[in-house]
């Protein structure tokens, strides 16, 4: 955050701090701020849930709903002061979640919001229904929200005590976005399957944007509860979950200040609307929805990123603190130890894939030892890449089997393939765009870490983000990239994106490294240093597998070659041998040659 | 319970779900050829049944000024996106069919409205009013963001129907009606008396569904959709235009929401809001079958109505939320069936 970012925000927080003190403003005011800031928080969590991890939920009125009824049964039947309801009431929320997500985070992105509105509804009808929530009347009641004996009754008292809460949330959140962990949310937008190869569980990740943010509809709704004194199912049925997310999308659903100016936007036009709109039809009813509908449809059509970049670019570009370089050592997961040069590997024994009738890899053998650079070349469509991809586990192999140092690895999930050492770049580039290039690089360092979630939003993995960072920045300075480690990877030219993949994957300190197509798009000087850096974590004792389309690249620097042709393994042998092999230049040059 | 209340709830589910299993029917074709989830259904349900209502009480439908303002929205939409290379064909063509026609429409419909026309003649009215709306509904939000990720079609979508749910309490009020029944005919069979009004559901729900059927398998359009369907790019590759099918799915999806509405008004009551709800179990319905299968999803619908049907009997307090919930056990089984592991847009 710049300098002129972080004063404006901190005479924001002064001035929300200060308004009921103000003298003129309204006591109303205040009472539509309290509200404000409840929203706010439901709306961080969307910001968390739909911006960072492209997951959507209709249902965070319900989570909301959760927090709200935990608290009003506490307090009026066992008489449990409101404070000791609070964890109770994220506890239950925060495991509803994470059951829920269970069930339903593994779908396709599209089942998940539906089924969330299913829940929705039938949260509704439940507590609308069932005696033990008193059905439609709601529970009434409930006591003022009273911490150590201080009574927060009174509206001031209670926005003031809102406003601390929002802001916590809002340093928890940033915190959290800005750690191992939040890497690894941040990874499900774009870049869930290169995660994975990074030893990502993006499920995992993905449950736990989803418990995050119904955690934060909780404290919202426990708020509420203390606030209104009496709840009944109303505000937690699924338009109000709508509501929430057009909060979110309305400010900019990627951005945390985005969540706050979406909850004022909406909450104060929706008090307005909810004044003028009667009036103007002539009849009592929700008629609000239709301009909350109706504006929802345009920020999709022409601002799909909301309205805060229009309002950041105030402050000019954004830049990140950066956690300070290395403290203690010893914090991140040791170099694996090297295998001694020679040693074997990777063996593969006749490895098969068939799509359907057509087979993409048939009966393919090759083995590749530590300490050398074996490459894989062939035609296009030849099975090169999905081959790495068998050997990544990123696919299921139909036949034949993948020794990694002796070990079978056939039929390991990407995840578990990449924790025994073996990192990997992508044809296809696969970086976070959203991610700047350093936090792209330290996605790589994922299974080196080892802070949780907890830790990351308190803050008390900064030593272990510094280690990482540090080595982050060495990796970089390795592919000359350095000077590019905050720009945003998707800014960064092709050739330059290819080599952040390289960095990532010495990130991981392999043992066994597969670049598929590293020197696509780099200029010759930019080849020549590439070549000179494979061949020094070549020396480093690292095997890597290598392919490329780039022949003079190849022949330079290769120790062995292995050729395929349709799926099959057409030669194996030395550059030099492969050079002179007539089936070889038959393949790539035609019978004709 | 009974041989003869067995009888009678699946009879009451069956006619049910025959209006669900069309809804769901609208709800792949839309899907798989917009890859939008078109929530809005429901909205057409309840427009398609409170026109009705409101010709057979003599009175002009308010759905006739929404159809006027969409179509100018779909104008505006249309004209806008276009704008580049507009010709006086395209301009006029756009005009007559976004404007002119609901026009037409209304002046169609405040000239008969008053006499109060036989049944069919109204349910036409009713079909006339609603249908078109898919169309301009597709014109006006959808087209300028096909490209969008399904997840943002599906915000939007919840979008439009909030915008639409409002609409429909300015123009309907928040008082429910029900119709005249399309049949008053029975017939007794043995312990089963069977009303004429399920006989016409059960008749216009097979006969929509060999129409459809013929449509996908007989005319270059149908056939056009199901390719649509199958693989976008490679569809318009061929010439099939995206925004052409686009419009011919929605169209449908308008004909088949407001027709359901028609059909289930006589059986219960229908509110501005009641559509949704309907629309929810058509969806639970598209969802069993992945959004993709029809037949699954004319089959889950049968279910759905059928629980329905002895769920109000059992537990009426509790019958949605025992419809909603069966999804979950059904996305249990598919999240166990397949592993995710591909970058989504």
């Amino acid at each position: 955050m710049s300098a002129s970012a972080r004063t404006a925000l901190l005479l924001l927080v002064a001035f929300a701090a200060a308004l009921p003190f103000i003298p003129g403003v309204p006591p109303y005011w205040i009472t539509v701020a309290a509200y404000i800031g409840m929203a706010a928080i439901v709306a961080l969590g969307i910001v968390v849930l739909t911006g960072v991890a492209a997951v959507v939920s209709f249902g965070q009125a319900m989570f909301v709903g959760f927090g709200a009824y935990t608290t009003a049964i506490l307090t009026t039947r066992h008489g449990w002061p409101p404070l000791a309801t609070l964890p109770v009431a994220i506890g239950i929320a925060g495991l509803l979640a994470w059951g829920i997500g269970a069930i339903t985070l593994r779908l396709k992105g599209h089942y998940l919001p539906v089924a969330t509105i299913a829940w929705n509804i039938s949260f509704f009808y439940l507590t609308g229904s069932l005696d033990y929530f008193r059905r439609f009347d709601g529970i009434a009641g409930i006591p003022p929200l009273s911490i150590f004996g201080i009574s927060f009754a009174e509206v001031t008292r209670f926005y003031l005590v809102t406003l601390l809460v929002v802001v916590a949330l809002v340093v928890v959140t940033r915190n959290l976005l800005d750690s191992r962990v939040g890497r690894s949310i941040r990874s499900l937008k774009g870049g869930a399957l290169a995660a994975e190869s990074f030893g990502v569980d993006t499920g995992r990740a993905k449950i736990l944007a989803f418990v995050y943010a119904g955690v934060l509809a909780a404290i919202s709704g426990w708020l509420y509860a203390h606030f209104q004194r009496a709840i009944n199912p109303s505000p937690f049925n699924v338009n109000v979950s709508i509501d929430y997310l057009l909060m979110a999308v309305a400010g900019g659903v990627g951005q945390i200040g985005g969540a706050i100016l979406g909850a004022a936007l909406v909450t104060i036009v929706r008090d307005k609307l909810q004044d003028v709109l009667p009036w103007l039809i002539g009849a009592q009813g929700n008629y609000e929805a239709i301009v909350f509908g109706t504006v929802l449809i345009l920020i999709f059509q022409f601002a799909p990123e909301g309205l805060w970049p229009y309002l950041r670019r105030l402050f000019g570009p954004p830049a990140r603190a950066r956690p300070e370089s290395a403290g203690a050592a010893g914090l991140l997961r040791p170099a694996r130890e090297r295998p001694a040069p020679g040693a074997e590997i990777l063996r593969v024994t006749n490895l098969r894939k068939a799509f359907g009738g057509l087979v993409a890899v048939n009966d393919l053998s090759f083995t590749v030892q530590a300490g050398e650079i074996v490459g894989l070349i062939g035609p296009n469509g030849a099975g090169k890449s999905t081959s790495f991809n068998l050997v990544t586990g990123v696919l299921a192999a139909t036949g034949g089997s993948i020794a990694f140092r002796g070990e079978e690895i056939c039929g390991r999930p990407a995840r578990r393939v990449a924790a025994l050492g073996i990192a990997r770049t992508f044809q296809h580039v696969k970086l976070v765009h959203g991610m700047s290039t350093i936090e792209n690089v330290a996605l790589g360092h994922h299974l080196r870490g080892r802070a949780g979630a907890l830790q990351g939003a308190l803050r008390l993995d900064r030593a272990e983000e510094a280690q990482i960072f540090a080595d982050a920045r060495r990796q970089l300075e390795r592919v000359g990239l350095l000077d590019c480690a905050d720009t945003l990877a998707g800014e960064l030219a092709l050739g330059q994106q290819r080599l952040v993949e390289i960095a990532r994957a010495l990130a991981l300190d392999p043992v066994l490294l597969l670049l598929d197509e590293p020197a696509a798009g780099l200029r010759h000087a930019e080849k020549t240093a590439l070549a000179g850096l494979l061949r020094r974590v070549r020396a480093e004792g690292v095997a890597i597998l290598l392919v490329e389309h780039d022949m003079d690249f190849v022949m330079g620097l290769t120790d062995r070659l292995v050729v395929m042709n349709f799926g099959s393994e057409l030669a194996q042998g030395s550059p030099a041998d492969i050079q002179r092999n007539p089936a070889v230049l038959e393949a790539y040059l035609g019978s004709a040659a | 319970m009974d041989l003869s209340i067995v009888l009678i709830l699946l009879q009451d589910g069956v006619t049910n779900a025959a209006i669900y299993a069309l809804l769901a029917l609208a709800l792949v074709l839309v899907f798989t050829v917009t890859r939008v989830i078109f929530v809005p259904v429901g909205e057409f349900v309840s427009f398609g049944a409170l026109s009705l209502a409101a010709l057979e009480a003599g009175r002009m439908p308010g759905t006739v000024w929404l159809l006027v303002i969409l179509g100018v929205a779909a104008a505006a939409a249309t004209l806008f996106a276009g704008r580049r290379d507009l010709t006086v064909r395209s301009v006029a063509l756009t005009l007559a069919e976004t404007i002119l026609l609901p026009l037409a429409i209304a002046a169609l419909t405040a000239f008969l409205a008053p006499h109060k026309p036989p049944q069919l003649v109204q349910v036409a009215l009713a079909l006339l009013i609603v249908a078109p709306m898919g169309v301009y509904t597709y014109s006006a939000v959808f087209r300028p963001i096909a490209e969008a990720s399904v997840l943002v079609l599906l915000i939007v979508s919840v979008a439009l129907h909030l915008a639409l749910v409002g609409l429909g309490l300015i123009f309907f009020g928040a008082e429910g009606s029900r119709t005249e029944a399309l049949s008053r005919a029975s017939v007794t069979l043995g312990d089963l008396f069977v009303s004429g009004q399920a006989v016409v559901v059960l008749g216009v729900t097979a006969a929509l569904m060999v129409g459809l059927y013929l449509f996908f398998e007989r005319t270059l359009i149908g056939k056009a959709l199901r390719a649509t369907a199958v693989n976008r790019l490679g569809a318009r590759l061929v010439g099939i235009s995206p925004g052409f099918s686009g419009r011919v799915a929605f169209a449908l999806a308008g004909v088949i929401g407001a027709l359901g509405g028609i059909l289930i008004s006589p059986l219960t009551t229908i509110y501005y809001d009641t559509g949704f709800i309907i629309g929810l179990k058509g969806f639970v319905a598209a969802i069993i079958g992945g959004l993709v299968s029809y037949p699954l999803a004319a089959a889950a619908a049968i279910m759905v109505g059928v629980l329905e049907s002895f769920a109000s009997f059992w537990a009426s307090e509790f019958k949605e939320v025992i419809v909603f919930m069966i999804i979950v056990p059904i996305l249990l089984a598919r999240s166990y069936g397949t592993t995710v592991l591909e970058d989504e847009e």
